[in-house]
């Protein structure tokens, strides 16, 4: 029985550390490697012996597939071709592959430089594993092998994220990654044509919330940014380097743009400044305003965001800045919060979610008084917003896509588990498909009913339809022919001609079958009446009575016979081919019932 | 060379039937022969099938007449029939069918042998492309009963085929073809009638996907006919939905509308349940489900035709608004809930803290439905597209459904105010027009408000000025709201000096609206104190002027206001009155005799006296035949004036005041230029004079012209009567050149053309020849078999007596009758620096101007630009030019270039407005052109043009290049 198998390494019924294993009809792939953020053991990176415990992975595995750049999604890349040792393709799109050097590369300076970790990927092994990817267009059908085939689609989330549906053959599984069905203010929304996969593996982080309107939250924040700003106030948005932070900027620019505004805008520099870079390159990623609108000026070209340089925090006046960190726990964002805090003109706006413990947390929960270093008290006098800004599929999002993409079953991952259960539910009961939802280190496995493509002689295919009506599309129609499998190919071909090419000789195969009646009269007597009998039955058929007694419907013969010992029974010979078999029987289960009593 | 030859040929063949053209009979045989003989040879020259077609290219690059294309159809068909080449085949099959369209040419002879080679056809191309003839051949014979049911025949016949192409023209043909029931056919046509829906419907489940499209295109195709679909079509429609290809479901969504149209209240059951909704309903629900389609152009389509679908009942109507949110499996409120209550709880502008959104109460897990089948959230959707068309689209239905429905006006409120901030410019301009359409019927509240009037700092000029058109009719709830807005329209003006216009307009509309809403805030407005005097606004500040605007306009429907004025607060009122009459109201002034006891009174009976006043004049003057010339003259001249000060004071009147005063002022002048000695001496005496009688004719002429064009809402009453007084003009002006010119041969023409445009009116006017009893084209036409034979002396005679003699015609009032007029608003004129650009390359100016009541200014508007050297340039913008901002109005904004040699010293050039007229009819193009590669005909069809609007001068200097 052919079955798909799914084993999630990471991301089962948990956020961070994306792995999928999928064998499917004996390929082996792995959908994404990411690390945890939550831990700083061996538990960050995904458990690869599990693979395999002796032995290179590369024979093992048959390609590596990245959704997008995110350190959850690629973040053991590095470990796992470098140090575990994978020497096979390595599939992403063209952003991802340049993105995601720089990202990894930051991660390895935080672990190394600033944690002092030892034993962890170095800057070469992170190039060495760049070397072995294969960067892939968006619905660019990617042959891995013979039978393998990845395909790319677009799935928004950030710059060049993409869901990967993955084929052999007839069967094939879609990988969504991480995606987001509501178009932003850079980015399109996910799309999937109408596959019709053995297995959908969708992400189901916002399983149970239906969003608002988009619009409302960009609103809501450009009018306290624009309010702020008129007031003479300084706002201070923390944000992480990529994604979100684009999506703000484009956001605050066109804003700016539009309403004529002159307050300067600033972004931290360093990391930003490459991904901009790229952004700028990857219009084709983007949605359909940057795309149409390129050619006049590339959106990404910020006219009013400006470099931020430490001593502009101390500038009198109003101004906007970006800075990173996004949760205001080190570095530039927290030295601007302490600076400006003191202030209630001031205003800072949190574009996301914050982690417990860190002083975005704090402020956001409400607190005022904060302890820093050194027994420092910093008074927050200056306001706090919140406003989120996700780029995750909410779970009409994903109902969406389940329903765009018409799958056989589903299949939940990256997301917490009782959440998962409900929309697990709903799939089940609104679309009436299976859908699991593994932990970590639990297989799936999903058996399939592969079609199997079958070519017919063209000869035989005419003839069959010289004898019927046309065919229709969602009719099925009988045929008969000879099924030849040779070398790994299924023929279906006329039996004569199949008889040729095995050089074999035709056989006659008859079967006859004895039919007993009690009767008394004589045998032709008899002959007449089963005749005058079939004849009235069976109108369809050409039933003729010989004048040697015997009757034949079609090519079966029906003879009858006097019973040797009885003579108060008739013995009924019916005697057809094989390939008449159908009639044969239905003719025997006829005559076995008995005959109509006539009259006379 | 060959090519050429063809041509020479080609041309003499013509000249041959030009000169023919007499000989009726003859000229069948000479023409037939030539044409078709011609290709005749050429066919049979071809060695190869490549060269066949190449002849056949070039043959069907020329027109044929009507005459001779039955013996070009022999030929072609001859030729199809030896032809083996199926490409060959192709082209003459597509050839028949064009000449099959050639106007005058009825192509039922040729329709049996079309059917005849179809049946032996064997290519699937050559098959398509015959089918498709005789679609052509069907349309064109689309009267003849025994035919179209051929046809359908032939078209079910093949319908088996195993091409998609065959198949696809079949039920084309079906669709255009298909016979209609009607009442008078016979019970078999019946039949084949419903025969027909049922084939078509058959192939809705056709395995190719353009067949099935093909199919229900065909099915609208006989909708579009009057064929009344049957309702078993919606179920079959319904399974498309789903259908994998997305023209597919294009089409499907639209066919599922029309029958929903057909039956809207007929009743379906839904699936699953043993509920029954009504069919528009249903059919609602599941186009709104199409609005989530994964293809844009189903999306596009299904957004447009739900704004159409204005029975669906109000209860699914309002589920395409709603979204009901959730997060952690707990319910959510909106933003716009929330903006809601806290606008109800009196509490305003509150800083929202983190978790103010926090989820509420559990939701129950089992009654979360995530996919509704239903309407549920379908604009919600649409409004967040991916796709601008989309959201264009769905803001479109929502303005449509909003019209119809004051409740979903009220609903859909918050959503449009939200597409305000869409990131592409043109959908936020649709939303502010839509918003603007159903602002009957909706008031705003203070938090929509605010976000409405922060588009006002938009750096696009249109939507500001779209947005000052809404404000206009916008109903706001409270006092605060009218500061709010006051307070951002002058921030507005602050930032952009250039609206200031728009910005009174806005503020007049916003003031007289609201009046009771202004009131408390008067003193504030003004800054008054109850004890001190403030200082003196600067009278020439447009925000002091904004501001007064608003409560003088507000003040006209309050008495109590003026008591809050202070002195100087009616000086200003005073001098605005004066100077920005269009803006400020007369006002009744407790105390102050000056203006209160003129105009104040009873405003509205005012305008039946001024409407008696015009209807009295013109009437006096209709009975003017009565009169003595010289008294008839001065009456004239009195009621010209009168009118011409009537339409000063009255706006209301003054489309038809100025459209009369013109009338009068050309029959004015008629007479004027009959009463001229001219005709009592001798001709070759009173050449100097005759200069004021044919300056006479010409200005009739041109205010004929004026009148004809530049008015909106004449009819064809006016019309006849305005081309009469023209055919008069022309006459007098025939008379002023017979009498001024020695010899006859020029005479001859002359007299010859007016007897033609004699002809021309009556064939043109002949259904209101009865109302010009007694009038010059009267007693014309009466002489017209003696003027046709008569000398051109004797006609010039006849003529004279007669424009002499012909009764003044009654010109009949129209209803809605508006001049067009135009205003440069940009440039100003004002500017002493010239624009300087180096010569001979160009200096684009900018030219904002308002076109109020014209008709298809796209066509009509030019610049024209008159340099001092006397050159003029005419300028036609571009058609995206022009905006609509409201009824009758239009505005345009465009660049004209300028470009000039090298002058000495800066000079101005003249930029106006003219509106282009022509007074023939388009002559319909042959299809032949447009199948051919000729070059596209430019329409030159501008006759002349009225200049309409004033000149603005603009300083330029062109100076030599620099080398």
């Amino acid at each position: 029985m052919p079955e798909i198998r799914v084993t999630p390494l990471g991301a089962g019924q948990d956020v961070g550390r994306s792995c999928i294993l999928v064998s499917i009809a004996g390929k082996n792939v792995m959908l994404d490697c990411g690390m945890h953020m939550g831990f700083n053991d061996d538990r960050r990176f995904p458990d690869f012996s599990y693979i395999t415990q002796n032995g290179r992975l590369t024979d093992f595995l048959d390609c590596v597939i990245i959704s997008h750049f995110h350190l959850d999604h690629c973040g053991a890349l590095p470990y796992f071709s470098e140090m575990v040792g994978y020497d096979g393709p390595i599939y992403m799109t063209h952003p991802t592959q340049a993105i995601c050097p720089i990202l990894l590369e930051d991660y390895r300076k935080i672990a190394v430089d600033k944690k002092g970790e030892a034993n962890f990927f170095t800057s070469q092994m992170i190039k060495d594993c760049m070397k072995k990817v294969v960067a892939v267009h968006l619905h660019q059908t990617v042959q891995v092998d013979d039978e393998l085939e990845i395909k790319a689609y677009y799935a928004g989330h950030v710059l060049g994220a993409a869901m990967f549906q993955i084929k052999v053959g007839s069967e094939s599984v879609v990988y969504t990654g991480d995606y987001n069905m509501t178009p932003d203010r850079h980015l399109g929304a996910a799309w999937v044509d109408k596959c019709r996969p053995s297995l959908l593996i969708s992400e189901s982080t916002y399983a149970t919330t239906i969003r608002d309107s988009k619009r409302c939250r960009e609103r809501d924040f450009l009018k306290k940014v624009h309010e702020t700003v008129e007031r003479g106030g300084k706002v201070l948005i923390p944000v992480f380097a990529l994604g979100r932070a684009q999506e703000l900027c484009i956001l605050l620019e066109t804003f700016w743009e539009r309403m004529n505004l002159k307050v300067p805008i600033y972004f931290s520099t360093g990391l930003t400044e490459k991904a901009n870079h790229y952004y700028k390159l990857f219009i084709t990623w983007t949605n359909q305003k940057i795309r149409k609108t390129f050619v006049q000026r590339n959106m990404f070209e910020f006219k009013h965001i400006k470099a931020f340089d430490r001593a502009f925090a101390d500038n009198p006046g109003p101004m906007v800045v970006f800075a990173t960190p996004g949760m205001l726990h080190a570095g530039q964002s927290l030295q601007i919060f302490r600076k400006w805090a003191g202030n209630e003109k001031n205003m800072v706006i949190m574009p996301g979610y914050c982690v417990q413990g860190t002083v975005g947390h704090k402020i956001l929960s409400g607190q005022r008084k904060l302890e820093m270093e050194g027994r420092q008290v910093l008074e927050v006098k200056m306001q706090v917003e919140y406003m989120s800004f996700s780029a995750h599929a909410d779970a009409k999002g994903i109902m969406q896509l389940v329903g765009q993409a018409e799958p056989d079953s589903v299949l939940l991952v990256h997301g917490e588990a009782k959440k998962m259960e409900f929309l697990r539910q709903k799939i089940e009961q609104e679309f009436r498909v299976s859908c699991y939802m593994p932990a970590n280190g639990e297989t799936v496995t999903l058996p399939t009913s592969p079609s199997i493509p079958v070519g017919i002689s063209l000869g035989l295919l005419k003839r069959e339809m010289a004898q019927g009506l046309l065919p229709e599309a969602k009719k099925l129609r009988l045929l008969h022919g000879t099924l030849i499998m040779k070398d790994s190919s299924f023929r279906l071909v006329s039996s004569e001609q199949a008889l040729k090419e095995l050089g074999l000789a035709e056989h006659q195969l008859r079967f006859t079958c004895r039919v007993h009646l009690q009767d008394t009269r004589k045998e032709q007597e008899m002959a007449l009446r089963v005749y005058s009998h079939l004849k009235s039955t069976l109108q369809g058929h050409c039933v003729q009575h010989l004048p040697d007694g015997s009757v034949t419907v079609e090519s079966i013969l029906i003879q009858a016979a006097a019973h040797s010992e009885d003579p108060g029974t008739k013995v009924l010979l019916v005697s057809w081919t094989y390939q008449d078999e159908e009639l044969g029987s239905f003719l025997t289960a006829l005559l076995k019932k008995g005959l109509p009593q006539t009259p006379s | 060379m060959a090519a050429h030859l063809k041509k020479r040929v080609y041309e003499e063949f013509t000249k041959v039937v030009q000169q023919q053209e007499e000989v009726a009979t003859k000229k069948l045989r000479l023409t037939k022969p030539s044409k078709s003989a011609a290709l005749h040879v050429d066919l049979c020259k071809a060695a190869c099938p490549a060269d066949a077609l190449q002849y056949l290219l070039q043959f069907a690059r020329k027109p044929v007449e009507a005459e001779s294309v039955e013996g070009v159809v022999r030929i072609l068909l001859e030729h199809y029939y030896k032809e083996t080449d199926p490409s060959v085949r192709l082209k003459i099959a597509s050839l028949l069918g064009l000449l099959s369209k050639t106007a005058g040419f009825s192509p039922d002879c040729i329709i049996d042998d079309a059917i005849n080679i179809l049946q032996n056809e064997k290519s699937h191309q050559v098959l398509a492309q015959l089918l498709d003839t005789l679609l052509a051949i069907g349309t064109k014979l689309a009267e003849n009963q025994a035919i179209q049911t051929r046809l359908v025949d032939v078209a079910c016949k093949h319908l088996t085929d195993t091409s998609h192409g065959v198949r696809n023209k079949c039920l084309q043909l079906l669709g255009n073809l298909g016979s209609l029931e009607k009442s008078v056919t016979k019970d078999t046509e019946g039949l084949t009638a419903r025969d027909v829906q049922k084939i078509i419907g058959d192939y809705f489940s056709d395995q190719d996907p353009r067949v099935r499209t093909a199919a229900i295109k065909a099915m609208l195709q006989l909708h579009e006919r009057g064929l009344k679909l049957h309702q078993t079509v919606y179920n079959q429609a319904c399974k498309l939905l789903s259908d994998d290809y997305e023209q597919v479901r294009s089409a499907a969504v639209q066919l599922i509308w029309v029958v929903s149209q057909l039956y809207p209240e007929s009743i379906v059951p839904i699936p699953s349940s043993n509920e029954e909704i009504r069919l528009v309903d249903d059919a609602f629900g599941k186009i709104c489900h199409m609005v989530s389609d994964g293809s844009w152009v189903v999306r596009v389509q299904a957004a447009k035709l739900l704004g159409s679908m204005e029975q669906v009942s109000s209860h699914f109507l309002e589920q395409t608004l709603d979204k009901k949110l959730m997060s952690d499996l707990r319910r959510k409120r909106t933003a716009h809930e929330r903006a809601k209550e806290l606008y109800s709880s009196g509490e305003f502008s509150s800083g929202r803290k983190w978790g103010d959104d926090a989820p509420k109460e559990e939701v129950d897990t089992g009654a979360v439905n995530l996919i509704e089948s239903g309407a549920c959230g379908a604009f919600v959707h649409g409004l967040e597209d991916e796709m601008y068309e989309v959201r264009i689209a769905a803001v479109e239905a929502l303005c449509m459904l909003a019209q119809s429905s004051p409740a979903f006006a009220e609903k859909c409120l918050d959503f449009l105010v939200d597409m305000f901030n869409d990131e592409i410019e043109e959908v936020r301009l649709q939303s502010i027009h839509t918003m603007r359409k159903i602002s009957n019927n909706i008031t705003l509240r203070e938090d929509q408000l605010d976000t409405v009037l922060a588009v006002l700092e938009d750096s696009s000029r249109d939507i500001r000025e779209a947005l000052h058109e809404l404000l206009c009719c916008t109903n706001v709830s409270t006092k605060e709201g009218i500061h709010l807005a006051l307070v951002e329209l002058l921030k507005n003006l602050t930032k952009y000096p250039t609206d200031r216009d728009s910005i009174w307009k806005c503020l007049k509309f916003l003031g007289s609206r609201h009046p009771t809403l202004v009131l408390p805030l008067v003193p504030e407005l003004l800054s008054t104190h109850p004890f001190f005097d403030t200082a003196e606004p600067d009278m020439d500040d447009p925000a002091y002027i904004a501001v007064l605007v608003l409560i003088f306009n507000a003040a006209k429907t309050c008495p109590t206001m003026p008591a809050l004025f202070s002195d100087h607060t009616f000086r200003h009122y005073a001098y605005l009155r004066d100077s920005l009459s269009h803006l400020v109201p007369a006002l009744r002034l407790p105390g102050r005799k000056l203006v209160s006891s003129a105009l104040s009174p009873n405003i509205a009976p005012h305008e039946d006296p001024s409407q008696q006043f015009l209807q009295q004049s013109l009437e006096r003057v209709y009975s003017l035949q009565h009169l003595d010339p010289q008294g008839a003259q001065e009456l004239l001249e009195f009621t010209i004036r009168d009118l011409q000060r009537l339409g000063e004071l009255q706006s209301e009147l003054a489309g038809v005041a100025d459209f009369s005063a013109t009338y009068l002022r050309c029959q004015l002048l008629l007479i004027k230029a009959l009463q001229e000695k001219l005709w009592n001496v001798a001709a070759p005496l009173y050449l100097k004079q005759s200069d004021l009688a044919s300056a006479a004719a010409k200005q009739i002429m041109e205010e004929t012209y004026k009148m004809e064009f530049m008015y909106s809402g004449v009819e064809n009453k006016q019309v006849v009567i305005i081309h009469h007084m023209r055919l008069q003009a022309k006459a007098l002006q025939l008379i002023v050149t017979a009498r001024t010119t020695r010899g006859v041969d020029p005479l001859f023409g002359m007299c010859e053309k007016f007897l033609q445009e004699v002809d021309f009116f009556q064939r043109c006017f002949i259904a209101d020849l009865p109302q010009l009893q007694d009038s010059f084209v009267d007693k014309l036409l009466d002489l017209m078999p003696r003027l046709m034979t008569s000398k051109p002396a004797e006609v010039v005679k006849i003529l004279q007596t007669m424009l002499r003699q012909s009764a003044f015609l009654h010109l009949p009032l129209p209803e809605q009758i508006h001049k067009a007029s135009a205003t440069i608003i940009e440039p100003a004129g004002e500017s002493d620096n010239p624009l300087r650009f180096t010569s001979g390359l160009v200096v684009a100016l900018d030219v904002d101007a308002t076109l109020e009541h014209v008709q298809d200014p796209q066509n009509t508007v030019k610049v024209q630009v008159l340099y001092p050297d006397g050159q003029a340039q005419m300028i036609h913008p571009k058609p995206a030019d022009f905006r609509n901002p409201g009824p009758g109005r239009h505005r345009l904004i465009t660049q004209v270039y300028l470009s000039h040699t090298a002058w000495t010293e800066p000079c101005q050039v003249e930029v106006r407005l003219l509106l282009a007229y022509s007074s023939t009819a388009r002559i319909p193009k042959s299809p032949w052109i447009e199948g051919g590669e000729g070059p596209p005909q430019v329409d030159t069809s501008i006759e002349g043009a009225i200049p309409f609007s004033k000149p603005v001068k603009v300083y330029i200097m062109p100076k030599p290049a620099r080398r």
